[in-house]
């Protein structure tokens, strides 16, 4: 009975390991020090609330920035999004920094990415503190749960599509 | 005495498959016959998915920038050696915007597996990819069986090719 026992816990052990291996190995990264998750959360804007903003036009329409992959913005962005380039990356904060200095340090400014999920997005969290440090006040980020095509295209909101 | 043993068995493997977190997959199925290209691939070979036909294609599009991407490339490329001979092939398509760090990741990884650069043309032909990763399942006869989005259950896709492959 002992020997069996012995047994049961020794594969029982062999189980538990292998599976807390298993997800240390494939399991998700933690966040980098400027994901998308140090945004504050009052900075965070809702695909619906974008929406409807775009919609209505007028002087509260926000300037938007797509600062993810340029072969993702030509498959679909938002309309009369710029490119602005991978937050990540240097090229990508040149031309951020090129596009945003024409505007009013109070012009409200929406970034989106949606290359990956929230917590793993490259992007966003560098060109949020890209735009903070270049003394803009109003910049929202617009949180994308999965990645563009869930959470902004497959629900029906408005895209265009090339350059 | 028995019941106990048996008792004590579920429960370890209860344990066991909860440590071990088995989600299951978003899977988006709809049967459709894979869009057909030719593109060279890093190495300057010419990747026609027409020629794999007969084969089990597993098609994965990724990026340099998708850390959840570069967890499972290595186990793509291990997946070709494993089960190459019993007709699967692996073939990636990086979504990057140009193939200098693509380069670098693939030297990193130690990847064999094919790579070719994707665009906004092959994004599109496959429905949009519009976020990362992608990873499609082709059978034999062309037809896509699978359309994984987002992260992977490696171990649930793993079955699932397993099973293509005898088919």
């Amino acid at each position: 009975m002992r020997r069996w026992l012995k047994y049961v816990v020794f594969l029982s052990f062999v189980g538990i390991w292998s599976g807390v291996q298993a997800r240390a190995q494939f399991s998700n990264p933690a966040p980098g020090p400027l994901s998308a998750t140090t945004v504050p959360q009052a900075q965070l804007m809702q695909a619906s609330e974008l929406a409807k903003l775009l919609k209505a036009g007028g002087p509260d329409r926000p300037v938007v920035f797509q600062v993810g992959s340029f072969v993702m913005f030509q498959q679909a962005h938002i309309p009369n999004a710029g490119f602005a380039g991978p937050g990540s990356q240097a090229n990508g904060m040149v031309l951020l920094k090129k596009l945003a200095a024409p505007l009013k340090k109070n012009q409200l400014i929406v970034i989106y990415c949606g290359c990956c999920p929230w917590g793993r997005c490259p992007n966003i969290g560098p060109a949020y503190k890209q735009l903070r440090d270049l003394g803009f006040t109003n910049v929202k980020a617009l949180y994308l749960a999965n990645n563009f095509g869930d959470d902004w295209v497959s629900k029906g909101y408005p895209t265009e599509r090339g350059e | 005495m028995r019941i106990n043993r048996l008792l004590v068995l579920l429960t370890c493997a209860l344990l066991s498959i909860a440590c071990g977190g088995i989600a299951e997959p978003t899977i988006d199925g709809a049967p459709k016959v894979a869009p057909q290209f030719v593109r060279p691939d890093l190495n300057g070979h010419q990747i026609n998915l027409k020629r794999y036909r007969g084969k089990v294609v597993l098609l994965n599009f990724w990026a340099t920038w998708c850390a959840s991407c570069q967890m499972e490339l290595p186990r793509f490329d291990a997946w070709q050696k494993q089960y190459g001979k019993d007709g699967l092939q692996v073939l990636t398509v990086s979504m990057d915007d140009g193939d200098a760090p693509v380069r670098k990741t693939v030297r990193k990884l130690r990847l064999g597996i094919p790579v070719v650069m994707g665009d906004a043309k092959l994004g599109q032909a496959y429905g949009g990819v519009l976020g990362l990763p992608v990873t499609f399942l082709i059978g034999r006869d062309g037809v896509v069986v699978a359309k994984i989005k987002g992260e992977t259950d490696l171990g649930a896709l793993e079955v699932r090719l397993r099973r293509l492959l005898t088919q």
